[in-house]
């Protein structure tokens, strides 16, 4: 195993398009690491330039000590996971996972050794003689995920490799790849747009934008204290919600629609300043007392577990949510802790975080 | 189906069955004239029941000859008709499938016009070129070889073409799944492309191997000795002007076995040739 060094990576297409800006990023040995991001941020094309699918413009790319800008793929030691899989349709499941130790000149009874330990480990050990056109979507998935382990690479790749998985599938591979992480304890980069995926697989979440990297941080930081407006309406569904306003008094921002007390300690911001207020809609609450927001209902969305509610606040939409148990119809205010809501700058969009 | 009715099936069929008729009464017709007398056929009496002279006729033209311009026996004509045809199958799918896979995965200057050039000699048959081709073959001595025959018949813009929509149709993922696989190129087409391929290539090669044997220009010009006539020639060879000089239970024996190698490859291979064409495995 080994850490991966990204130094102001460029991608720039031939026609101009800069897919990635300037990425700068050390992924630790040993740990999971998911890109985040819409489609189109780069993540992808990030991930391919690390396994060598994809030439660098300029900067850097390290895998262990080693820069592999000029490394062929078969040479970086590194395994890929695809998206639809990339299994040989003609290839038996054992020879998918024994074809790339063949070629690498691994003796015959290390490849069955390696290849009946990952099988077992994936418990696809009783279809090792099936053509992957005979499997479900979930064994092939881990058939492709067996190739990549047989390889025993210094790190593991993966391209949005749920995705073509159906809802309930998908939630029990990404257990199983989590899993399978904390006993192989092998590098990992793990690419997605499903923030669920990334916030229960990852040690760190890099989330993308634009070609850039928005914020790097363990799951509970990029939900807790999103770096930018970006990253706060990216991360958690349904998004935050933000509005427009200006700190009239210490320690209180007012909107449109009323007033917010925000904590003093962590945004240092000066009285008169424009604000975007953020407060995602599970922090917030009806509130009997008749302060904070004005809200005018519109809609309920029932859940199940939760209830959200949709309404307008002076104007701006507000998404309430809150546990179906506790509440079952609006009230005509909300508000939010202090400690919940967030401030961020209205033109970088950045946080006011000290 | 349209409609389910009595009636509706019945007209198909007579459609179905006139189609038939059409096309089998002539073949059915000329078995019939190889089992009788020359005389018989040369008279104008032709009857429509087999007559008894099966096994004698068939003898004769295999292996024997007419007696007219062409004395070769048949079954020589038969193995230079496949040999030809094989060797331009063989020929034209493995040079249109190298090239196909050169012009869909490797990057080099000019490769579209490269393939548009390949595309353009679809409307270069050898027939509108046939002078400056029997100049080169000419002059190479290649007159009366199998070298002659197949060589310039082998280049193929159809089956690269045909190869070539193939290879687009294979996932990108394949290829860079076998890059870290540790494949270079020569592994990826000989691991997975041609693998994926088989039942391309089987369809292509049913093809290309009736598209051979049917050949009658070019080997009409290229051979003149009797040993390496090609069978469609053979029969051509065999009809003499006079009309009653002509052995006609020879020719249409003759003509009854050339038929036979294009129906047994088109009957054996039919499952792949279907598969081929319909489904791919993916």
């Amino acid at each position: 195993m080994a850490a991966v060094d990204l130094k102001d990576v460029r991608k720039v297409y031939a026609g101009g398009v800069e897919a990635v800006k300037g990425v700068s990023l050390s992924i630790p040995d040993g740990s999971f690491t998911v890109l985040l991001g819409p489609s189109g941020c780069g993540k992808s094309t990030l991930l391919r330039m690390i396994a060598g699918l994809e030439t660098i413009t300029s900067g850097t790319i390290a895998i262990g000590p080693r820069v592999v800008n000029d490394v062929e793929p078969a040479d970086r030691d590194i395994a890929m996971v695809f998206q639809n899989y990339a299994l040989y349709p003609h290839m038996s499941v054992y020879d998918n996972m024994a074809y790339g130790l063949r070629n690498r000149g691994v003796a015959r009874d290390e490849i069955e050794r390696r290849v009946a330990e990952a099988a077992k480990l994936l418990a696809i050990d009783t279809f090792l003689e099936r053509k992957p056109r005979a499997l479900s979507g979930g064994q092939r998935q881990r058939v492709a995920m067996g190739r990549a382990i047989v390889r025993e690479p210094q790190a593991f790749l993966f391209d949005e490799p749920l995705s073509n998985l159906d809802a309930k599938l998908r939630v029990a591979m990404r257990i199983e790849i989590r899993k399978l992480h904390n006993r192989l304890k092998a590098t990992s980069i793990f690419v997605t747009h499903d923030q669920v995926e990334a916030m229960t697989l990852a040690d760190t979440v890099v989330v993308m934008s634009g070609g850039q990297i928005e914020q790097v941080g363990a799951p509970t930081d990029v939900y807790r204290r999103p770096a930018s407006k970006f990253v706060a309406t990216f991360i958690g569904s349904p998004a935050m919600n933000i509005l427009p306003g200006r700190v009239v008094a210490p320690g209180v921002v007012e909107t449109q629609g009323g007033r917010l007390v925000f904590d003093r300690a962590t945004y240092p911001v000066t009285e008169g300043q424009s604000v975007d207020v953020g407060v995602r809609p599970e922090d917030l609450d009806f509130d009997a007392a008749g302060d904070g927001l004005s809200y005018a209902h519109e809609l309920t969305e029932e859940l199940g577990a939760t209830r959200l509610f949709h309404g307008l606040s002076s104007g701006s939409e507000l998404v309430v949510a809150i546990a179906a148990a506790e509440r079952d119809r609006a009230g005509e205010r909300v508000s939010a802790l202090p400690a919940n809501v967030h401030l961020f700058d209205p033109a970088s969009g950045r946080t006011l975080r000290a | 189906m349209v409609e389910q009715s009595r009636f509706g099936n019945l007209f198909a069929y007579a459609v179905l069955g006139l189609g038939i008729f059409v096309v089998a009464f002539p073949v059915y017709l000329c078995f019939v004239g190889s089992t009788h007398e020359q005389s018989i056929i040369a008279n104008g009496q032709m009857p429509l029941t087999p007559g008894p002279l099966f096994f004698e006729t068939y003898y004769k033209a295999l292996f024997i000859g007419t007696s007219g311009t062409t004395r070769e026996p048949v079954w020589r004509m038969l193995v230079n008709s496949a040999t030809m045809a094989a060797i331009i199958a063989v020929g034209k799918i493995v040079i249109s499938i190298l090239s196909a896979y050169a012009v869909v995965y490797f990057k080099f200057p000019f490769r579209m016009a490269a393939f548009w050039m390949i595309f353009m000699t679809l409307m270069l048959p050898v027939e509108v070129r046939i002078y400056p081709t029997f100049k080169i073959v000419a002059d190479l001595n290649m007159l009366d070889s199998f070298a002659g025959l197949t060589v310039p018949l082998i280049a193929s813009a159809t089956a690269t073409l045909f190869f070539r929509q193939f290879f687009m149709t294979l996932p990108d993922e394949l290829i860079e799944a076998s890059k870290l696989d540790g494949a270079g190129p020569f592994r990826f087409f000989k691991d997975t492309v041609l693998p994926l391929s088989v039942t391309n290539i089987a369809a292509l090669f049913v093809i290309l191997f009736i598209y051979g044997w049917n050949q009658y220009l070019w080997p009409l010009l290229i051979t003149t000795r009797d040993d390496m006539q090609t069978i469609v020639i053979g029969i051509k060879k065999m009809i003499v002007t006079a009309d009653a000089l002509t052995e006609w239970n020879v020719v249409l024996a003759t003509a009854m076995l050339a038929m036979l190698p294009p129906v047994a490859v088109v009957v054996l291979m039919q499952r792949w040739f279907v598969k081929g064409l319909v489904e791919t495995e993916k």
